[in-house]
């Protein structure tokens, strides 16, 4: 193996990695929020990229509309549960997060879709789109279950990454798509050289990362989530919903994974089920830091992303294979040193 | 006499098929301190949880004339309601200026300054300590902790469960100093203490409570001269 091979695939490992590593946080905070061991967290990639390639492709997404149909069930379970208590503030709050926002949406993408929009607009629609489904898949499937046990959540959890893979084959069919690069420009240091997409990958990562320690460590919301996530119920008793947390929470994962699904749509094709491997590359990592750590799980993702980068290049058809194996030691190395956990009910 | 601020009616409390709390009324008129004494296991905590709504109850409970017997915790601390539970629950990774802001979650910015400041001055403890994570902060400390974040949402009512278990005297003396400041300022209380001497000291009204029922209510120091309390809860205390 040569220098320029040896450094490609290192190039190739990191911009891999950046994306697991961008699950993988998304992985931890869900689980740290909610308890939800989030499976579905790969069809959030999938729909981020198949959406934005649909609406470059100057078509109306399907998504866009199963966003506003989750709405309107959100809207009624929201109804049926403040059935005792109706105050026109709260009806109309949950009209307007539920029936205004994914509307509005919709009615942009009708509007926009046709048009030779920018990419910067295809995106925002499609963050958008995938954040709404996000938030709906919280209040639907798992607000109503929430106090259960981390079982049940993760049942759930593999009911909605099935579902959601359904519609997945029904809105996008089973050929696979791609997007228009964020940016065709090119970039050569020595021996390297660096595509304007991989930069974007790098350059969208690190502000992801940073954007999210400004969150949590400086806005109020963002210690509300932190704080949730340390005491449940410490934090309702000064007045955080446990359901605003896991809507935060759901809202951040699914930005998170359409992010990532935008950035790799231009480098790989997509099919529907593609988000599903692309998020276990995330939970390896996450499992790695023990669903716990957030800095563990950014360097595993690394690492995941540079193990896979050499072995499609020594052994391509066990590439799968290896990565998956890597959690094998790691969880025997776990369960060797953790102590004895209870799991926690309320 | 005007309504009081929070009515309890007719309440039992169960943990599946045991009945902790049997038939219990008790009445928190404004600027108050009431106390419920009784011996470990009488279900103190079973009730003030339940008030506050973390277990379910058969029964009634209206707060500022408001019926709030099916609401959600998040709403009962909404309507001015605030408890200190037994174990304190804080954010132990979190510094102890985040826990006080966390405690105003529900407030407007303005309001929340003036919180800080009212909770700095009454235990200048936890200024100095700021930027500690809350974990890391002694028993006594804690316990100022939890009252200092209770008190960042301004409640109407206080709830207090043992504020002054496992502290050193000189610190339990300043946590009563601080409840009878707090009914100075407007805030009623509702105080389970083991400590019945010094509660009854400082309170209004007492409830004495054993095996799940009220079995003696008064003035205060009515019930600190009650034959068959001294005898049972404040015996030793005066030998
Ligand atoms: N989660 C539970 N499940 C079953 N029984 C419980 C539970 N919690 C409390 N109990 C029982 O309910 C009764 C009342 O308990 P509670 O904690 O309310 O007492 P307490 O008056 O606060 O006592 P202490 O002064 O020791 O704190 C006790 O007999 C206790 O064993
Ligand atoms: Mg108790």
């Amino acid at each position: 193996m040569n220098t320029t091979i040896l450094l490609f695939l290192v190039q190739d490992g990191i911009t891999n990695g950046a994306i697991y590593a961008l699950l993988g946080l998304a992985l931890v905070l869900v689980f740290a929020v909610t308890r939800v061991i989030l499976i579905p967290q790969g069809e959030f990639v999938t729909y981020g990229a198949l959406t934005y390639a649909t609406l470059s492709a100057g078509q109306v997404p399907g998504t866009a509309q199963l966003a506003a149909v989750m709405g309107i069930v959100a809207f009624g379970l929201d109804l049926y549960l403040a059935r005792k208590s109706l105050h026109a503030k709260r009806i109309l709050r949950a009209f307007a997060v539920n029936i205004a926002f994914p509307f509005a949406i919709l009615a942009l993408t009708y509007a926009l879709a046709g048009r030779h929009n920018t990419i910067p607009v295809n995106t925002a629609l499609s963050l958008l789109i995938v954040a709404a489904i996000g938030l709906f898949l919280y209040r639907i499937a798992f607000q109503p279950i929430a106090h259960t046990s981390v079982l049940v959540l993760l049942i759930a959890s593999v009911g909605c990454h099935l579902a959601m893979q359904g519609f997945g084959l029904v809105f996008f069919g089973a050929e696979g798509l791609r997007g228009p690069a964020v940016s065709n420009a090119a970039l050569t240091i020595g021996p390297l050289s660096f595509s304007g997409q991989s930069l974007a990958v790098y350059g969208i990562t690190v502000a992801f990362i940073v954007g999210l320690w400004l969150f949590f460590d400086y806005t109020l919301y963002g210690k509300a989530l932190r704080a949730t996530a340390v005491n449940r119920l410490g934090a309702r008793l000064v007045g955080i919903r446990t359901s605003l947390s896991g809507q935060l929470a759901f809202l951040l994962a699914s930005l998170i994974g359409a992010i990532s699904g935008i950035l790799i749509v231009p480098i790989t094709t997509l099919y529907y089920d593609t988000g599903f491997l692309i998020g276990l590359k995330g939970f390896i990592a996450a499992i790695i830091g023990g669903l716990i750590s957030y800095p563990i799980t950014a360097v595993a993702a690394l690492g995941v992303g540079l193990v896979e980068a050499f072995s499609s290049f020594y052994a391509s058809n066990f590439k799968e294979v290896i990565v998956f194996t890597l959690i094998i030691p790691v969880l025997v190395l776990r369960s060797l040193a953790a102590p004895e956990v209870e799991e926690e009910q309320d | 006499m005007s309504a009081p601020l929070l009515a309890v009616s007719d309440v039992h409390i169960s943990y599946g098929k045991v009945e902790a709390v049997r038939s219990v009324s008790l009445d928190v008129s404004a600027n108050q301190i009431v106390t419920i004494i009784g011996a470990n296991g009488a279900g103190k905590t079973t009730l003030l949880n339940a008030i506050m709504g973390i277990l379910p109850l058969k029964g009634r409970v209206t707060f500022g004339g408001e019926d709030m017997t099916s609401f959600d915790i998040e709403d009962r601390v909404a309507a001015g309601l605030s408890l200190v539970p037994e174990h304190r629950e804080l954010f132990g990774t979190m510094n102890v200026e985040d826990n006080l802001q966390l405690g105003a979650f529900r407030i407007a910015k303005a309001t929340a300054a003036q919180s800080f400041e009212r909770v700095y001055t009454l235990f200048p403890r936890l200024k100095e300590r700021r930027k500690q994570l809350a974990g890391t902060l002694s028993g006594g400390e804690q316990q100022m902790l939890a009252m200092g974040r209770a008190l960042m949402g301004a409640p109407k009512l206080l709830m207090l469960d043992e504020p002054s278990l496992g502290l050193a005297p000189i610190i339990v003396s300043d946590i009563f100093r601080t409840v009878g400041e707090l009914r100075a300022a407007g805030v009623s209380v509702l105080l389970v203490e083991q400590n019945a001497q010094a509660a009854l000291k400082i309170a209004d009204h007492a409830y004495v409570m054993e095996l799940g029922e009220f079995v003696l209510d008064g003035p205060a120091a009515e019930i600190a001269t009650n034959q068959q309390v001294v005898a049972s809860y404040l015996g030793f205390q005066h030998a």
